[in-house]
Parts: C-alpha cells; structure tokens; sequence
C-alpha cells in the first residue's frame, strides 16, 4: 500500500487528483458491494456458531444420559433410572427444537455439519434407552417421530382453541439416515460396555442377548458395506472390536459358567474388565 | 421393524442418494469441460498478439456461456432444489471457475468487478436461495480471487507486450478488491486461505507499477493516453 501512495505522489498534481477521483468512484461501488457480503458472510458464521453451540450441549447432555443408563446393570430398580434418562432426554430434544427452530426456511444441508456431532450421540443415547427398554433397535421413524415440536406463534395470541393448527406452528428435525448410522455404530460401544459390566454384575442372560444384537447390526452393516458416508467404514473397524469382546465374554461364560459356583462369576470377569478396559479408552 | 429390515431401508436410502452424485458427476464433468473451453479461449490474452484481440475473445467467451447455461439447466433437474447444499461439494469447485470466468469477461470487457448478480445472469442461475440453484456468496468471492491472480499475471504480461497503461488500472482495481475483502471477517476456511494469497497478487502488481514509475515508462504512457 505504502509503495502504492509514494508512486501516486510522484505523478504530476493533476493525475493524482484525476486518480484519486476514479479511485473514490470505483470504491464506492466496490466497497459497498463487500459491505454487503461482509454482512451475509456474518450472519452466516453466526447462525453456524449459535448451532455448534447447541450441538455441544446435546452432545453433553446426551452423554450423561448415555452414564446414567449404564447404571441401569447394578440398580435394582431399573425402572427409576429409565424415567430419568427420560427425562434427560426431552431436555435434549428442546435443544434440538432449537436447532429446528434456527434452520427454519435453510437448507439443512447447509448447517449440517455444525450439528451432526450433537445428532449422532442424540442418536445413541435414545437407541441405548429403547434397547434397554424393548431389546430392540430404535428405527429412523421412531427418532424422527418425536421430533416434532409446537412452536405458539407469539404474535399470534388468540389461536388455542379453533385456530390451534394454523396458530401453533409445527416444526420438525429430520435425522438424516447417516446420522442415524453412525449414531448407532456408537451404540454398539456402550452395548459392549454394557455387556462387560453386566457379567460382572453375575447377570448370565445379558450378555447373550447382546452378543445376539450385536451381530445382528454387525450384518446389517456388513451389508452396507463402503456404499455408505466414509466414516461409516472407519466405525466398521472399532464395531468388529467391540463384537469380539462381546463374543469372547460369551464364550468365556459358555465354558467357564459351567464350573464356576455363580458367585465367584463376578470375580472372574471384573479381573477381565480391568484386562479390557484400557483398551476401551480408544474407542 | 427388524434389525435387517432397518439396515435394508437404509441402504435403500444410501443407494438412491449415490445414484444422484453418479448423475451430478457426469453433468459436473461436462460442466469442467466447457469451463476449460473457456479459460483455453481467454488464456490467449497473456499473448503479444492477443491485446487486440480481447474484445473477439470475449466474445467467442460469452458464446460458450451459452453451453455453460445449458448444462447448468441439466443439471439442475439431477436433484432437488432444496438439496441444494448436500451436493454441493461437487460442483463447488467447478462454479468457482466459472465464477472466475465470467469475472474475467467482464473485467476484460468493462474493467469493472463483476457484481454477483451479473456472474448469476451469464450462468443462467440465482442469486438468492430461495429461487433455486444460486451462486453462493463464497462461490463468487472466491472466484474474484481467481481472478485476482490471473490479473497480476496479466499485468506482468501486457508490461512485455508493450501496454504500460493496463498495469496502472489492474493497480487501482486490485487494490479496489484488497481493501474491499478486508472489510469481510473471514473464518478459518477454504476462502481465507485463498484470500491470504491476495496479498502476493497486490506485491506483484506494485512491483510492475514500480518498475514502470522509476524508468518513466508509466509517465510516458500517461502523456500518450492523453493525446
């Protein structure tokens, strides 16, 4: 710039001021084109900002409950902990409401990626609570189903009785079916770690049946193979794990069970946890 | 519903969504192919010879346009509207070319920057979202940085073929430019990154002009401009 100024002073006054002229000209076409740009770039950022910051505290929030369900092994009643992480869970589909409510008339896509962290794990914990609950696996419809939310237009205050579906305004959040798999790839980590602890707890049925999901989700992502988003293929490998482990526990009961008085179950497989855990912490 | 019958649905999914990339691929490629036309076309100003020529050039440029407008309507009708961004990394790269383009064109043509709305109007696309395929604002900024650099070299190459006055008014609109993307808060992506090479651009146009300046030569071409 400097460089630029002294070459524009050793022109003759004329020039200069004829430059000065056109350069004053072209800023003020051109300068506020960028002031334009520079605002929608802004408001861009910021709506992305305001999302990553949502999809942290899903992320959190959803963690804890993922905690809290693994609790559900060694408490007696595990009906009390399920409404808890029940309740857990509606404050994070507030939060998701949010994220609706943010991507409202934008292209999802477009934001997509400030949120699919928070979705993901949205997504594992709410499949973790209905395994635990059905021994099933939680479809893409069911997640989508309950997430709908009643927005009451606030500029609109008459409308609860006749006018509630024009009043009340329905907005919803579509996991995407990616989202969704990876979501439950993540799954079959806690699902591995819920096994362990339950052989550790002396609990014999658990584990199989989980060894039994497991492979039944190990196929079916088989099945998709490297058709899928490319982290699907990287999760693959840490699932494979996770099944071994599951099956290796199996396998260990299946051999060992038959000697074993049931109350020394549990020491056997709390000495194997310690072996495998370290382990787990890459996962 | 089943495990199995969850997975299949989802691949179900999966399968229908890469025969929509595999069908955007193949216009995208048409799209690269005219793009390179183009640039092909426009890339024989950098020649002696080719000063003269650049109002024909632009010319058979805007012709090809007219291919690029079509392909773009084909292109248009492989995938939702509202899909918009989840397939745009595939034509990213290509619509930023284009952008640059068309922003040359112009720059040659008129020696003005091109404003989005006119990049929009010779694709044959949108400016704002909601009305369809658009260019999106990074797209456009990016593709005026393109154009940043071939400029620079076009300054150093109209110096060699004997035109000193253009290095004088690619200054002025580089510097237009430079204090104008100063004025955007940049994130940490592809765009800054681009952007950060702006500078080297600005330094090289200021070392032609500076060179010009200190032997007369610019002063020269000023007294024969005003003839």
């Amino acid at each position: 710039m400097n460089k630029r100024e002294g070459e524009g002073c050793s022109l003759r006054n004329a020039d200069s001021a004829q430059e000065l002229d056109t350069s004053a000209n072209l800023s003020s076409s051109v300068i506020a084109a960028f002031k334009v740009f520079q605002k929608e770039l802004d408001t861009k950022h910021d709506k992305y900002e305001r999302l990553v910051k949502i999809s942290r505290d899903v992320t959190i929030e959803s963690k804890r409950t993922i905690f809290l369900l693994h609790r559900v092994t060694n408490v007696p009643d595990t009906e009390d902990v399920l409404i808890e992480a029940e309740g857990k869970l509606d404050v994070v589909r507030q939060k998701i409401g949010l994220i609706a409510e943010e991507l409202r008339g934008e292209d999802i896509h477009q934001f997509h990626r400030a949120f699919t962290p928070g979705i993901q794990e949205y997504v594992e914990a709410v499949s973790f609570l209905h395994y635990i609950r059905h021994r099933s696996l939680i479809s893409l419809e069911e997640i989508n189903a309950r997430l709908v939310f009643m927005r009451t237009e606030k500029a609109d205050p008459k409308g609860s009785s006749e006018a509630a579906p024009e009043g009340t305004q329905v907005l919803t959040f579509q996991v995407t079916p990616s989202d969704y798999l990876l979501g439950v790839a993540d799954l079959t980590g806690e699902l591995m770690r819920m096994c362990i602890s339950s052989v550790g707890n002396g609990d014999i049925d658990t584990p199989f049946q989980l060894s039994m999901f497991l492979r039944q989700i190990h196929d079916g992502f088989s099945y998709i193979g490297n058709t899928g988003p490319y982290e699907v293929s990287k999760k693959l490998h840490t699932l494979r794990q996770s099944l071994g482990k599951v099956e290796d526990a199996c396998y260990a009961l299946r051999v060992r069970g038959s000697e074993i008085p049931k109350h020394m179950l549990a020491d056997v497989f709390s000495s194997r946890t310690t072996l495998i855990d370290p382990e787990e912490g890459v996962v | 519903m089943s495990v199995t019958e969850m997975f299949s649905y989802i691949q179900g999914f999966l399968s229908a969504d890469q025969d929509v990339r595999e069908d955007i691929r193949k216009v995208v490629q048409t799209l690269e192919q005219t793009a390179r036309e183009i640039l092909t076309v426009l890339q024989s100003v950098h020649q002696p010879s080719g000063f003269k020529e650049i109002p024909s050039k632009c010319t058979r440029a805007r012709e090809l346009f007219c291919t690029v407008r079509t392909q773009i309507s084909d292109l248009k009708t492989k995938f939702p509207v509202e899909q918009y961004y989840r397939f745009h990394e595939h034509w990213r790269f290509v619509l930023q070319r284009l952008a640059f383009l068309a922003a040359f064109v112009v720059y040659l043509e008129t020696e003005a920057l091109v404003t989005r709305e006119e990049v929009a109007q010779i694709l044959g696309i949108e400016v704002v979202r909601e009305k369809g395929f658009h260019l999106d604002v990074e797209d456009y900024l990016a593709g005026v940085l393109i154009m940043a650099s071939e400029l620079s070299r076009l300054a150093v190459n109209s110096v060699t073929a004997g035109d000193y006055t253009r290095p004088l008014r690619i200054s002025n609109f580089i510097n237009e430019l430079d204090s104008g993307f100063r004025l955007l808060n940049l994130k940490n992506d592809p765009l800054r990154k681009r952007y950060d090479g702006l500078k080297y651009d600005v330094k090289k146009i200021e070392e032609v002009v500076y060179d010009l300046s200190i032997r007369g030569l610019a002063k020269e071409a000023e007294a024969v401009g005003d003839k």
